[in-house]
């Protein structure tokens, strides 16, 4: 088969499945919504494998699909960049999403929105492929606005849920915040490149690497700068950075799998992406990157922080991922891209497979989803509970796991980083480093192990109790179906091993060749690869760096707090309970902003329109009508009714036309 | 007949409208409507080899027809179209079919007037958009607003004498200014009232000015800019689902329309001179009108008032002169029609049913009418502007354009992708999500299907021109590209 086929194949065998799922739902059933949408995703699958091992093969393509739009010499396209970066996003993709499909079958089982739901992900699926295939800016904000369309269909999936529809509207005004800075930085490109083809721009840029652009007057910016910061607001927006991170935690309203799909494994990393894909116009600007390191910085401790005190199983995950999208960030910012993209890889696997272990725990425990009423599953879901603890290993960076590997080098770049705000960056990562081992350890033990406290929920009046309650209260908890334990298991494995698979060829071989560019300036990758001795002796010089024993520290913690002396934490949470409340209130970001933005431009709009369109305007206009009546009033005196009156009017008239037209001749 | 293709566009509707208002009271009721939806459709197909037969390589007017009407004043019977007027005549006469079809069953008083108001109304705005005969404009130009204020005044709300009259006040101002500059380029033109004459008359920058003045009145009440635009949302409040819709998707175009066949290439270097003028207008009208819509409690209104802003990417986009701008505002014209048609339909819809606009009547539509909310969001999103619609596309071309301009412009216009998002969405969440409240929703039924056929074909456009928008601006571009370049160059004597 033709290549090219092959690469239209990836997307649009989704988006037949999202067609059949959601057009012909009633038609096709249940069954028959599932196994056309697993199809389409498990085709893409195969063919996204093909184009991986056709890449690997050194072959890459660089084509359009379509003209969008052609205005004269400037064309706007569709089209396909199939590099290594792009592969390998698509295989994580797809891969992703075909466990979050098989599992949606167990999770979604009795919910009446079944075959939308199932179209949803779909149409995700290729909205997602669409973007990282992108070979151009625009088609990138196709991507980048559909996925934001799904998520925002998805978080307010139980639509009559007033915290889910809210949060859906949020999180779609969050991303829009984003979206303006992106939007304008794509602008610039087009305005300074004249196109907005990748290749195009990518080898137009180091000309253009000192130009400079009046924003404001008297003082010029760096044009690279600029663009950079405005494309880099559109990742803060969907990657959920500070201080547009407010939206992720609230999107846990929406059902575990795409909790998994998108707001973990996928859509919120298309920030990553976007940055390491552009890594040709970020490496011209050290504002830039400096003002993404510090992004990321505060987004990976800060964040941290708040699963702390989350009592909530999915928000507990929801701010673990911001602060690893932190992580990720750092990493951009210290020009190790590779790095980012790979932490970016090894997230995916295990924090989906986080959050749907954390489905299955909910299923089990009927949709209540407070930690604080559950504990000793262990014995009661063996599966759960092995995988779960696969992920936050490889999550909080054990020695060998996938995520030691991604997180330990990210915290290496950073102290290699020349740039100036490294230093903080640093201590924010090591920090977290600690935060990360003991919230994620603080959930294990208090959902596995310790007392069984599920028997005292039922009186818990827990309003996320929605549409999909599965209606089976009380009894012990069991093991979920297969469909649910699979994709667990078949997670569970590029969580243990990706990592020590991959790094050696995707960070310091020769994997992504072309696909990210370093600039020289910025050595941190190749001071990483003299300290380098394969995947084995890294993880056996881990015992000797303090990250590891941070983690462990972390571990220890948790355990000593949540096994042995829950007494403590309960007290430090009395005596400290301003930090507490400050935590629990996540810093007052959502009030600030309700406050401010929402509750302000109503406010505005509120004045501007009795002010300006009722008062002033509308004012002016009646009042202009007022003296229409009145000038009528007036001349309605003239009309007597008296022929000669009127007889007399006319002879005056007659009169003065006669004389203006005897004085034009 | 292929000699006469603009003449028919033009009469059929009206001819058949004639016909329609034939058949009398209300006992032919049927036939009235029958013969309406037969005239529109008609009236749609003789306009189809406009789009079939359009040569995109000129920007020469086509399809042109000439003859003498008024010879002691040189007014002639002058009609043709290019690339930027042609897509707007195929835009209405497909209007035309949907409101037909719109007020199948909701009018079921004057059925043959109304019917008959709204043909002969399609059939004057072509003339508008193809006349190229001051004279001839004039007539098309204030006689549609004839059938207008009937739709208004007869089938109205409760307050729509009010409406009708601001209306009118807001019109005559700047019609009679126009009139006179028409006058005016009679006589400077060397007694021509041919529009591609005036196009070639030098006026000192003194004229030039006064006449932007009174075109913008003119043009700039109908678009509606800003701070002329409070006719648009009390009209709306009181008009019927069929007026509303073509008020929305062609009457404001017909004010945009002004600009790019008389303001700028008649009078290029006052327009150069005052664009600051028009484009600080049109960023208000994004912005200011983005918030005052925020906080609309009535639909119509809200949309209304998202009329106004969409518009305003229309007068923005032109006054940036370069191709990107013009096209991306003719674009996000055609979606304006498109998307606001759709939206008061989805509001007619919804006021069918429960006799109410107010958002707070409503919530948990989903729950009873799961079709109708998945049209809807179709539509909500396609005025939040989300790529693959319609509704993105004018509004990126538009942003990219000004960036190259001026990039505060930009800023500006930019943020109509939080408001734009926020109005819209926030009613669509009030309005469809949520549980039922009202119990008056709980007995609503989803719609039917007249209604779901005008949904689907109406989706049919705004994701068709969202996904391949490259016909559209394929014939545009040349006529954009040579328009521009006559209205680079000064008319200064």
């Amino acid at each position: 088969m033709d290549m090219k086929t092959l690469y239209l194949i990836v997307p649009l065998a989704p988006l037949a499945g999202a067609i059949i799922a959601g057009l012909f739902g009633r038609l096709v059933g249940r069954t028959g919504a599932h196994i056309a949408t697993i199809a389409g995703v498990a085709i893409s699958l195969i063919a996204s494998v093909l184009v991986f091992q056709d890449v690997l093969a050194g072959h890459t393509f660089n084509g359009t699909v379509y003209t969008w739009m052609a205005l004269g010499e400037l064309r706007f396209e569709v089209g396909f960049l199939i590099d290594p970066l792009s592969a390998m996003m698509m295989l994580v993709v797809t891969f992703v999403s075909l466990m979050v499909h098989v599992y949606t079958i167990g999770y979604m089982h009795d919910d009446p929105g079944y075959q939308r739901f199932f179209s949803y992900i779909s149409l995700f699926t290729f909205s997602m492929l669409m973007l990282v295939m992108s070979n151009n800016f625009l088609q990138l904000f196709f991507g980048w606005e559909a996925v934001g369309l799904v998520s925002y269909l998805l978080i307010g999936f139980w639509y009559t849920k007033e915290t889910a529809i809210y949060a859906n509207l949020k999180a779609f005004l969050v991303n829009r915040v984003g979206d303006f800075g992106f939007i304008l930085g794509i602008g610039l490109v087009l305005a300074w490149f004249g196109s907005l083809d990748y290749a195009t721009v990518f080898a137009k840029a180091p000309a253009l690497a000192n130009e400079t652009i009046t924003i404001w007057p008297d003082s010029p910016w760096m044009l690279m700068t600029v663009i950079g910061l405005l494309l880099f607001v559109g990742a803060m927006g969907k990657s959920a950075q500070f201080p547009l991170h407010v939206w992720l935690p609230d999107s846990m309203e929406g059902p575990t799998p795409i909790s998994a799909l998108i707001h973990a494994a996928t859509m919120v990393t298309a920030g990553i992406f976007m940055v390491a894909r552009m890594s040709p116009l970020y490496e011209l600007s050290d504002v830039a990157l400096s003002t993404i390191m510090v992004i990321g910085a505060i987004t990976a401790l800060f964040m941290g922080f708040l699963g702390i005190v989350q009592n909530d199983i999915k928000r507990v995950v929801a701010y673990s991922t911001l602060s690893q999208l932190g992580y990720m960030t750092v990493a951009l910012g210290a020009s190790a891209y590779s790095v980012a993209v790979f932490h970016l890889m090894t997230h995916a696997f295990f924090k989906a497979l986080l959050f749907l272990a954390a489905g299955s725990v909910i299923i089990a425990m009927h949709h209540n989803q407070d930690i604080r009423y559950m504990g000793g599953l262990k014995k009661y879901m063996p599966i759960t509970w092995i995988t779960s603890l696969i992920g936050s290993l490889a999550l909080i960076g054990t020695p060998f796991l996938s995520g030691f590997y991604s997180k330990e080098t990210i915290i290496e770049a950073v102290k290699l980083s020349h740039l100036p705000v490294a230093d903080l960056a640093y201590w924010a990562v090591l920090i977290g480093v600690f935060v990360t081992a003991y919230y994620s350890f603080r959930m294990y033990f208090l959902v596995f192990h310790g007392k069984e406290r599920f028997h005292n929920a039922h009186h818990h009046d827990d309003t996320s109790h929605g549409q999909d309650d599965h209606g089976h209260h009380g009894g012990t908890p069991h093991e979920t179906p297969w469909v649910v334990t699979g994709p667990l298991l078949v997670l569970a494995l590029p969580s243990l091993a990706i990592g020590y698979m991959t790094i050696e060829p995707m960070l310091f071989g020769d994997y992504f060749g072309n696909a990210i560019y370093v600039s020289d300036r910025h050595p941190v990758m190749n001071e990483l690869n003299q300290h380098f001795h394969g995947a084995v002796a890294m993880g056996l010089h881990a015992v000797a760096t303090l990250p590891f024993w941070l983690a462990v520290a972390g571990v220890g913690l948790a355990a000593f707090f949540y096994l042995r002396r829950p007494d403590i934490p309960a007290a430090l949470s009395k005596r400290f309970a301003f930090l507490h409340s400050l935590l629990v209130n996540k810093y007052w970001f959502d009030e600030l902003y309700s406050f401010v933005f929402a509750g302000g431009a109503r406010l505005l709009g509120s004045g501007l329109w009795r002010g300006g369109d009722q008062a002033t305007i509308d004012g002016a206009v009646n009042g202009a009508a007022r003296l229409v009546g009145r000038v009528a009033r007036l001349f309605k005196a003239f009309q007597s009714g008296y022929i000669y009156h009127y007889a007399f009017a006319m002879l005056i008239g007659v009169f003065a036309l006669v004389t203006w037209f005897a004085r034009l001749n | 007949m292929s000699d006469h293709i603009l003449s028919l566009v033009v009469w059929v509707p009206i001819v058949a409208g004639v016909l329609v208002l034939a058949t009398g009271s209300d006992r032919n009721a049927p036939l009235a409507r029958w013969l309406a939806l037969a005239g529109s459709l008609l009236g749609l197909i003789v306009a189809l080899p406009l789009a079939t037969g359009f040569d995109t390589s000129t920007s020469a007017m086509q399809f042109v027809e000439k003859a003498p009407w008024i010879p002691t004043f040189n007014v002639f019977y002058h009609l043709g179209v290019d690339g930027i007027s042609m897509p707007l005549v195929l835009l209405n006469s497909f209007t035309t079919v949907l409101v037909v079809i719109a007020g199948w069953q909701v009018i079921q008083d004057r059925v043959a007037q109304y019917m008959a108001a709204f043909l002969i109304m399609s059939g004057l705005i072509n003339g508008a958009f193809t006349a190229l005969d001051g004279i001839l404009f004039y007539v098309f130009f204030e006689g549609m607003l004839i059938p207008l204020y009937l739709i208004v005044g007869v089938w109205g709300g409760p307050n729509r004498v009010y409406a009708a009259f601001k209306f009118f006040l807001y019109t005559l101002a700047g019609s009679l200014l126009m009139l006179v500059s028409f006058v005016y380029l009679y006589y400077q033109s060397g007694g021509s009232f041919d529009i591609q004459t005036w196009h070639k008359t030098t006026l000192g920058m003194t004229a030039q000015t006064l006449m932007f003045l009174a075109f913008l009145l003119a043009f700039g009440v109908k678009v509606p800019m800003w701070p002329v635009h409070t006719w648009l949302p009390d009209a709306h409040v009181e008009a019927p689902t069929g007026g509303s819709v073509v008020l929305a998707a062609i009457t404001l175009k017909v004010g945009a329309y002004g600009f790019l066949r008389f303001i700028l290439p008649i009078v290029p270097d006052a327009s150069h001179e005052l664009a600051w003028l028009v484009i600080a207008l049109s960023l208000i009208a994004v912005a200011y009108i983005g918030l005052v819509a925020l906080v609309q409690a009535d639909m119509k209104k809200l949309i209304a008032y998202s009329s106004i802003a969409h518009m305003g990417f229309v007068t923005l986009g032109f006054f940036l002169f370069n191709p990107l701008g013009w096209e991306g505002g003719l674009v996000q014209m055609i979606s304006h029609g498109f998307v606001s048609a759709a939206l008061f339909l989805c509001i007619g819809v919804m006021y069918d049913r429960l006799h109410s606009r107010q958002i707070k009547d409503y919530g948990g539509l989903v729950n009873r009418m799961p079709v109708f909310a998945a049209f809807f969001m179709l539509f909500a999103m396609a005025n939040a502007g989300l790529p693959a619609t319609s509704g993105f596309v004018g509004e990126f071309m538009v942003i990219m354009a000004a960036v190259e301009v001026n990039f505060w412009y930009a800023f500006v216009a930019a943020t109509t992708l939080i408001f734009g998002a926020a109005y819209t969405l926030w009613m669509y969440k009030r309005v469809v999500f949520g549980t039922v409240t009202n119990p008056h929703v709980e007995h609503l039924s989803d719609i039917n299907a007249r209604e779901t056929l005008l949904m689907a074909v109406l989706a049919a456009c705004v994701l068709g021109m969202g996904l391949y928008p490259k016909p559209f601006t394929d014939v545009m571009h040349v006529s954009v590209v040579d328009l521009l370049a006559h209205v680079g160059q000064s008319k200064l004597p």
